[in-house]
């Protein structure tokens, strides 16, 4: 069971300026039924200033919630003021949400923007997101969505993004785009090193393997409560022990041949071998 | 919030423990704490319990007491089962499950196909849940090692046709395991005259406290332990044993033997009430899974245009307990695996609701969630931008999901 706050849950239980508006000034859109969740976002506009807003929203708790508290947000601010409301405001007015449940206050930073668009005679498209290019096909999101999302949000791994904007919460083929892109936003260089150098002598080669185990397979192993270490380089061929809850571990074939060798391969030389001592 | 406020219809999650079973297990958290291996009598006294315990099982299963192991849960069985089959036969290297198993079977086997190199092969179902007999038989090979198929569903409750699955297996000389944590206790079973080798049970689905289940092993059948150690459960399943959850699944078992008349006729009626009440009075839901061919306590609704976690919550608030099969409570973003397998558009299995029954479930019970649902519903479709009769503005009904994962 999500642990809401006491604010979302009265948000959620009864919530604010719920209904279509017939004489809205504008309407944002964003979410479908497919995605779980969609929100559609009504202004009413007078000189500049937001008189009055309304929602219809399809979701769970948090999403009715974070709908609901966004319209009270907006009531009375000036379009130019609205438009810097994010998806931070509207959690911090619901007292936090579930990291699980940050989708539903970033949906609501979409809405609103989408409604002011509008309003501005700019382009919206339709209710798909017309800027930037698919990453997560499974549920619609883009590269700039999530750029702006990691930026906003301080987002630092896949699992914050899919927490924020959804992606990569469905097949998992986007992961590697997402953590690309992660790296972009942040100002980080891509997580592709340099190719290695393509003629190592034995010494290079043998730093390089120590290096590569140390600094990447190492800290992968440690995660899942495992170690490694190397025992011997023979030429082409990595000797290796596995430590920790490596041992014994019913896939430890796979971390050898699969994670570590692939690893080696990629990194130092693609026709290593890597086995147990 | 105590048993007394709430209307439990989420009994295929777990189980209250029943008075009867509660009152004989008690004695072994206290005086009764030997161990059952010990030499002295006050151990040795434990373990004719825990014979008398394994009796009762074995009469409710219909088979040998000597083909029980007891486990700690649910899972453990079903893990315990496939990699035995696995490992008493090295050389096959197939699987066959289907699409819509309990994680305990599932995420298992897709774990072994990634990273041990079996080859998996997940069968599908139609709209109502129910396999395709024939897609079963064109999928077995010299090379498949076991076939794990649940003998009911949890989420729909649909019932697969376990003996006949049984006949066709035995007949081509595959070992069969089923997951029947949801069958056991509500319909008849009696093992030795099935072709059924192996079987799963959980205590806490049938009225025992959680943190005890059994495996059900066909005498002679080639089997490899999981948990090595000690000689208990005659070396089948090392481990000091959870006597006092040992005690109470035997209790529960001789219990759910005296009900299951009764899970079919009392019980089968309420839920019956339950659900052709709210079909009829909520407008645009349906029923999810075979009308006949399923558990006679469960019952999945969806309710279109609204969202599952929505309508628990609001049912929380009256003090009504039920699980939906909606993204947001099923701990990923996508509805639920066995919705998707069965094809249940989007629009509804996003608004999915399970109620689960038990002997303990009353009258007045269904007549509360009768009167209360509709509103609840009507509340949420105020909220809804998606109406009925409306164009579907956003997304295209029945549309299939943007990817085929």
């Amino acid at each position: 069971m999500w642990e809401y706050t006491d604010i979302v849950k009265e948000h959620f239980l009864n919530p604010k300026n719920v209904g279509e508006m017939k004489d809205a000034s504008c309407v944002g859109e964003v979410g479908s039924i497919a995605c779980g969740d969609a929100l559609k976002l009504f202004l009413k506009i007078e000189d500049g200033i937001i008189r009055d807003a309304s929602f219809q929203t399809f979701g769970c708790a948090s999403a009715i919630a974070s709908s609901s508290a966004l319209t009270e947000l907006v009531k009375g601010k000036t379009v130019d003021e609205a438009m810097k409301i994010t998806n931070k405001d509207i959690a911090a007015a619901l007292g936090g949400l579930p990291k699980e449940k940050m989708h539903c206050s970033v949906m609501g930073e979409e809405a609103l923007e989408a409604a002011i668009k509008s309003y501005r005679g700019e382009d919206v498209g339709s209710h798909e997101h017309s800027e930037g290019e698919i990453v997560c096909e499974c549920f619609g999101v883009t590269d700039e969505q999530i750029l702006h999302a990691v930026r906003e949000n301080d987002l630092k791994t896949i699992e914050d993004v899919t927490y924020y904007t959804k992606a990569g919460g469905g097949c998992a083929k986007c992961h590697e785009k997402i953590e690309a892109l992660i790296a972009q936003a942040r100002g980080e260089a891509a997580p592709t090193p340099a190719p290695a150098p393509k003629k190592l002598s034995n010494l290079q080669r043998m730093k390089l393997i120590e290096e590569v185990l140390e600094k990447e397979i190492r800290p992968r192993l440690q995660l899942d409560g495992g170690d490694i270490e190397l025992a011997d380089i023979d030429g082409l061929t990595v000797v290796v022990n596995l430590r920790g809850r490596c041992t014994g571990c019913p896939a430890s074939q796979a971390t050898v041949q699969g994670t570590v060798q692939g690893i080696l391969r990629e990194k130092v030389d693609p026709e290593i071998v890597v086995r147990e001592a | 919030m105590s048993a007394q406020n709430v209307v439990y219809l989420d009994n295929n999650a777990t189980t209250r423990v029943a008075p009867e079973v509660l009152e004989a297990m008690l004695p072994f958290f206290s005086e009764r704490y030997g161990n059952p291996s010990s030499m002295h009598a006050f151990g040795g006294s434990v373990g004719s319990e825990m014979r008398q315990a394994r009796e009762s099982l074995a009469d409710l299963l219909g088979c040998g007491t000597d083909e029980i192991i007891f486990t700690s849960c649910g899972t453990e069985s079903d893990n315990t089962a496939i990699r035995s089959a696995l490992t008493a036969q090295p050389e096959k290297r197939h699987i066959v499950t289907t699409r819509v198993e309990h994680p305990a079977v599932l995420s298992l086997c897709k774990f072994l196909e990634r990273s041990q190199g079996y080859r998996v092969t997940y069968l599908g179902v139609d709209a109502e849940g129910k396999l395709d007999m024939q897609e079963l038989t064109d999928s077995l090979n010299d090379d498949t090692a076991i076939v794990s198929i649940m003998w009911a569903n949890n989420e729909t409750g649909v019932i697969f046709p376990i003996e006949q699955i049984a006949e066709l297996t035995r007949s081509r000389g595959i070992m069969l395991h089923t997951d029947a944590v949801q069958a056991v206790g509500k319909i008849p079973m009696q093992l030795s005259k099935t072709g059924v080798d192996m079987l799963s049970l959980s205590g806490h689905k049938l009225h025992a406290p959680k943190g005890v289940g059994a495996l059900f092993v066909r005498r002679k059948l080639p089997y490899r332990p999981y948990l090595i150690g000690g000689h208990q459960e005659h070396g089948k399943r090392a481990g000091t044993e959870n006597t006092t959850g040992i005690i109470a699944l035997g209790a529960a078992a001789k219990a759910a033997k005296a009900h299951l008349p009764s899970e079919n006729t009392t019980v089968r009626a309420l839920r019956d009430r339950l659900e052709s009440a709210l079909l009829a009075s909520v407008p645009d839901s349906r029923l999810n899974g075979h009308k006949t061919e399923r558990l006679p306590n469960t019952s999945n609704i969806s309710f279109k245009y609204i969202e599952g976690e929505a309508i628990l919550l609001l049912l929380d608030q009256l003090g009504i307990a039920a699980s939906s099969g909606s993204a947001c409570t099923s701990g990923s973003l996508e509805p639920s695996h066995v919705l998707r397998a069965m094809g249940v558009p989007f629009t509804f299995a996003h608004g999915s609701i399970r109620f689960s029954l038990s002997r303990y479930t009353t009258d007045a019970d269904v007549d509360y969630v009768i009167k209360n649902v509709p509103q609840i519903i009507e509340t949420l479709r105020k909220i809804s931008p998606y109406k009925q009769g409306a164009a579907d503005p956003l997304s295209p009904l029945d549309s299939k999901p943007p990817c085929g994962c």
